[in-house]
């Protein structure tokens, strides 16, 4: 399998915290990746590193084989590869289930309205909410609403999708029926990151834990050796915090 | 004790007036007085036309300025504040006397009274304009610029089909006074010869010589114009939903 995310030694500060110190990761293509930590430790920025949406401030991120450097034309280039779904949905509350997820094709894939109309109809589907395309983000639960977020993301069509805690924000009854849908996107052979403390999902479709704490990867390894033998200490006690509460 | 000093009140209010009332300058049962009622309504036209073109100017222009405002760029931000501030500073009335008789020298142009009334007004409102549509940009959840971006929208489209929609239905009340606003402001335009309702009152007392009676007129006509134009924006801000 090739290498499709290259993130090396990158550093990211705020102000005067440093959320990443040296941080090194890579992915290959459909590699499913689950990243855990405490909070704070900077799984979050990571993944929002690799999309730009935040700006690193040394090191290099390279995915299918372009450098981000913060230039429109890398930037734009390697959005379009990929998808995010966020902890709070971030849907558009005042377009449609439709409208939310036609904007990105039609505006920024120069799509035709219809052709954008029966692809959002097929990732709707998908995700098994298609009787709700017309209706607002409001009129809908968390999971729908999250569900939709994920649909919003495949839209665009990218080759990979991160996920920040799509799970975290949501009532534990709606928890299952995102997970679901995100196993099978794990499946169909998407690249995946996800940020999240969901150890059945993990052990289900992970190829690859990662363990943060204060802005450094300690341990990365299988899911079986992670949940059960991990090397490092720190990441013993969190595992033990999480699965026994 | 309370009634009693009311009573009294009104007496001598009455009695001021009583015998010195003339309302047969405005008595829609004359011919003089329906003429007179015709004259102070024609001025509503000016008045509405004048409010709605500055309004629309003062619109565009003020989000134009409010847009910089948002910038990381600190000179951006800068051009931002110098013209608020600028603009805010000056009194409508003096920006209305400058911009007509001052500008056409300045800039070697001619302006008429219509323009130089309008592009006066538009001028004052756009900094309060753009100080709306800041609040209002800056009052949007910074996760939809996230989503924005990660389904590829460039600015223009992230501010067009994004941003400003959401905004807007926040700001709609403001914007709404903002209109009512106007349509008081554009009275000032009176004092450059704009044929508006101010205007056409002025004149009418110069003839008849009966100030009370027109500008109790004059009164009723903002009255009514305004009491019309703040239902029109109750039922828009309703029919847009202030959080859909």
């Amino acid at each position: 399998m090739g290498r499709i995310i290259n993130v090396e030694n990158i550093s990211k500060n705020f102000g005067d915290f440093q959320a990443l110190k040296g941080v090194s990761l890579d992915v290959s293509v459909g590699e499913r990746v689950v990243i855990c930590g405490p909070s704070g430790s900077g799984k979050s920025t990571l993944i929002r590193c690799i999309n730009g949406l935040e700006e690193h401030q040394t090191g290099t991120i390279e995915v299918d084989g372009v450098l981000l450097d913060q230039s429109a034309n890398s930037l734009s280039m390697i959005k379009s590869k990929i998808g995010m779904v966020f902890q709070q949905f971030n849907l558009f509350p005042h377009l449609t289930v439709m409208e939310n997820l036609t904007l990105g094709p039609i505006r920024a894939r120069k799509m035709r309205k219809s052709d954008a109309v029966d692809l959002a109809m097929e990732y709707l589907e998908r995700v098994r909410i298609p009787e709700q395309a017309n209706k607002y983000p409001v009129q809908l639960s968390g999971g729908q609403q999250q569900r939709v977020a994920i649909a919003r993301s495949l839209c665009m069509e990218p080759t990979i999708i991160l996920f920040d805690e799509p799970t975290s924000a949501l009532d534990p009854e709606m928890i299952k029926e995102v997970l679901e849908v995100m196993t099978e996107l794990a499946t169909s052979g998407m690249t995946m990151i996800c940020v999240t403390h969901e150890t059945g999902f993990a052990r289900n479709v992970a190829d690859k834990m990662v363990f943060m704490d204060c802005g450094e990867i300690v341990e990365t390894a299988k899911p079986d050796k992670f949940f059960t033998n991990p090397d490092s200490q720190r990441c013993q006690e969190f595992l033990d915090k999480i699965l026994h509460h | 004790m309370q009634k009693l000093f009311i009573a009294i009140i009104f007496t001598i209010l009455l009695s001021g007036c009583s015998g010195n009332w003339g309302w047969y300058v405005v008595n829609p049962t004359t011919d003089g007085g329906i003429t007179n009622l015709i004259f102070l309504l024609s001025g509503l036209y000016y008045t509405i036309l004048t409010s709605v073109v500055a309004i629309v100017i003062s619109i565009v222009v003020g989000l134009i300025i409010a847009l910089p405002a948002l910038s990381k760029n600190r000179f951006l931000r800068g051009i931002n504040r110098f013209y608020v501030e600028i603009v805010r500073a000056v009194p409508i009335l003096v920006l209305i006397l400058w911009v007509y008789y001052g500008l056409p020298q300045v800039a070697g142009i001619t302006i008429d009274v219509f323009w130089a009334g309008v592009i006066a007004l538009a001028l004052s409102d756009s900094a309060f304009e753009a100080e709306i549509f800041r609040a209002g940009i800056q009052s949007v959840d910074k996760g939809q610029y996230e989503a924005s971006h990660t389904i590829s929208l460039n600015y223009i489209d992230t501010m067009r089909f994004v941003i400003l929609p959401q905004a807007i239905r926040r700001v709609l009340p403001a914007l709404g006074n903002q209109l009512v606003y106007m349509l008081k402001m554009s009275s000032l335009v009176s004092v450059i010869g704009m044929q508006e309702l101010t205007r056409k009152a002025n004149e009418l007392v110069v003839t008849e010589y009966r100030p009370l009676e027109v500008y109790t007129i004059l009164v009723l006509e903002y009255l009514v114009l305004i009491l019309i134009v703040s239902a029109g924006v109750r039922w828009l801000e309703n029919r847009l939903g202030t959080d859909k």
